[in-house]
């Protein structure tokens, strides 16, 4: 801010003299924009009707803010909890819960020779992920699907807000049982990264389902019908397990871009 | 939250075309209801007209890469739409309303649009003032604390149009967006549709002829899966003005150039 528009040239363009069209105008509407100074010195050199109108309009306009209509109150918690929940994945919380707690009330009746909350920990978060992406639980999933933060970002979200719903449940009835927190842990997050890993390629509901259904059919029932404990659910084989929790969740990151493209 | 915005992202639109699809095919299940379609459309308000079964809604739900064409080229606003490089950017300067579209009962109407607003990647410091911009255009000001499962059919339709253009996008793709709107609502709504179409390409699906004639710059005519006409909407009238079943001469017209494209297939 060098020089400031001399007093001649500021009265003309106060009085209307020099009109908005006058190419001359321009460096002095430039250089009003930002001179407080000069802007000062303008409200001086106005007429007298002008400025009445000034007034006039100052008046109507704080009337207006302090009588109008309020403005909407700022909701963040609301805000919050409609990016993060997955609004589907509720009535599948209540079906896990209720599952967690018949298998704690299982072998907490049977204790040396059950061990049913293990074998359920790894398929535990698998019905939150099916649901949580499917588009005949989500009813806005055509709305949904073709924008910007689908695909990628919402799975994360939604995989957050299930493994959230999950782990903690599994901790309390691991806790009551007084089993090792590795034997539910590691399990549950193998199954959860292999869904997304194999769910980037057929999709998350799809591979959820898959995964739950090989799970059930091949070491739950077995287990239940022979009143046989499988080897995967005991401590020996936990390295096992962490080896495959580390290398799939690896994977599972390594491969993320599969989530970006179109549906099928 | 603050979003860094790329230079890209900020970059004048500067593609001659919104649209540009050549050989485009799509699946619907196992049938294919786009079947070789060559479309390009660049900014204005595009009707487009159809029997049921023609394709419309599968060609719009591809151009909200919603699902992914079995074969052919499709460049939205200057991007392949198999390119996941662009696929997130791109999806944030689109606008669509699907014919049914779902939603959260228990949203209020501002939760909702706000709501698509974010997930459409609008500046987090925009997003409460393009929301009560997009409420204002469709009309729903006093009811946007209202509960979304509370709004009457048309409402909840004007409701689809706010999130729609909430984050006042380049190419906007309104699937039905007139059922339910009494005949005052669907005047209102024409012309939101002519100022929206000033700035960016609108693709309208409607099976009410006299929607496009009355908004539309041009109309376009499929018929299983490809494009049976392409004109403007006085052509529509020209063609019906001594032919064909209807009620207006727009109508009539219609069903003569669904008809003269199906003897000549
Ligand atoms: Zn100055």
């Amino acid at each position: 801010m060098t020089a400031h528009v001399p007093v001649a040239v500021l009265t003309a363009y106060a009085t209307g003299e020099l009109g908005a069209d006058d190419a001359m105008a321009w460096p002095v509407e430039a250089h009003l924009e930002t001179c407080a100074q000069c802007q000062d010195r303008l409200a001086g050199l106005i007429p007298a009707p002008v400025g009445e109108m000034l007034a006039e309009t100052r008046t109507a306009i704080l009337a207006r803010a302090r009588n109008g209509p309020k403005p909407a109150r700022r909701r963040r918690l609301r805000r919050l909890t409609h990016r993060w929940a997955a609004w589907s994945v509720f009535p599948w919380a209540l079906v896990t819960l209720m599952a967690v707690i018949a298998a704690f009330l299982l072998d907490a009746a049977f204790p040396v020779r059950s061990a049913v909350v293990l074998l359920l920990a790894p398929v535990a978060p698998l019905g939150g992920l099916a649901v949580a992406w499917s588009r005949r639980w989500d009813p806005a999933w055509e709305t949904v699907a073709g924008t910007a933060r689908a695909g990628l970002e919402l799975l994360l979200r939604r995989t957050v807000v299930v493994l959230a719903t999950v782990l903690p449940l599994l901790a309390a009835v691991g806790w009551r049982l007084g089993t090792n927190p590795a034997l539910w842990l590691l399990p549950c997050l193998t199954f959860t990264a292999a869904a997304l890993l194999l769910g980037g390629l057929i999709g998350v509901s799809r591979a959820a389902v898959l995964l739950g259904g090989a799970w059930v059919l091949a070491i739950v029932l077995p287990a239940l019908v022979t009143v046989r404990m499988p080897v995967f659910v005991q401590t020996e084989s936990l390295p096992g397990w962490a080896v495959t929790a580390v290398a799939l969740i690896g994977l599972t990151i390594l491969r993320a871009g599969d989530h970006r493209h179109l549906s099928k | 939250m603050v979003r860094a915005v790329s230079a890209g992202e900020v970059a004048p639109s500067t593609q001659a075309w919104q649209v540009e699809a050549t050989g485009l095919r799509v699946k619907a299940g196992s049938r294919l209801a786009v079947d070789g379609l060559d479309l390009m459309l660049a900014p204005g308000v595009h009707g487009l007209l159809g029997p049921n079964g023609a394709g419309k809604t599968t060609l719009m739900r591809a151009l909200a890469t919603v699902i992914k064409p079995k074969d052919g080229r499709l460049r939205l606003l200057g991007h392949d739409v198999r390119d996941r490089r662009s696929l997130r950017a791109l999806r944030s300067r689109l606008g669509y309303l699907p014919q049914q579209f779902g939603f959260y009962p228990k949203f209020t109407v501002r939760d909702y649009v706000e709501y698509m607003a974010w997930l459409r990647e609008v500046p987090a410091a925009d997003v409460p003032a393009a929301t009560q911009r997009a409420i204002d255009r469709v009309g729903l000001t006093d009811r946007a604390g209202s509960r979304l499962k509370s709004l009457s059919g048309g409402m909840l339709r004007r409701a689809g149009i706010a999130q729609a253009i909430v984050n006042e996008p380049d190419l906007l793709l309104l699937d039905e967006p007139t059922v339910g709107l009494d005949p005052e609502q669907r005047v209102e709504f024409r012309e939101l549709l002519r100022d929206l179409g000033d700035a960016s390409c609108v693709l309208v699906s409607t099976h009410l002829v006299e929607d496009v004639v009355a908004a539309c710059s041009d109309v376009l005519l499929l018929d299983q899966g490809r494009l049976a006409f392409r004109g403007l909407p006085a052509d529509l009238a020209r063609a019906g003005a001594s032919d064909g079943v209807g009620d207006s001469a727009a109508e009539r017209g219609y069903s003569v150039l669904l008809r003269d494209h199906r003897s000549a297939a």
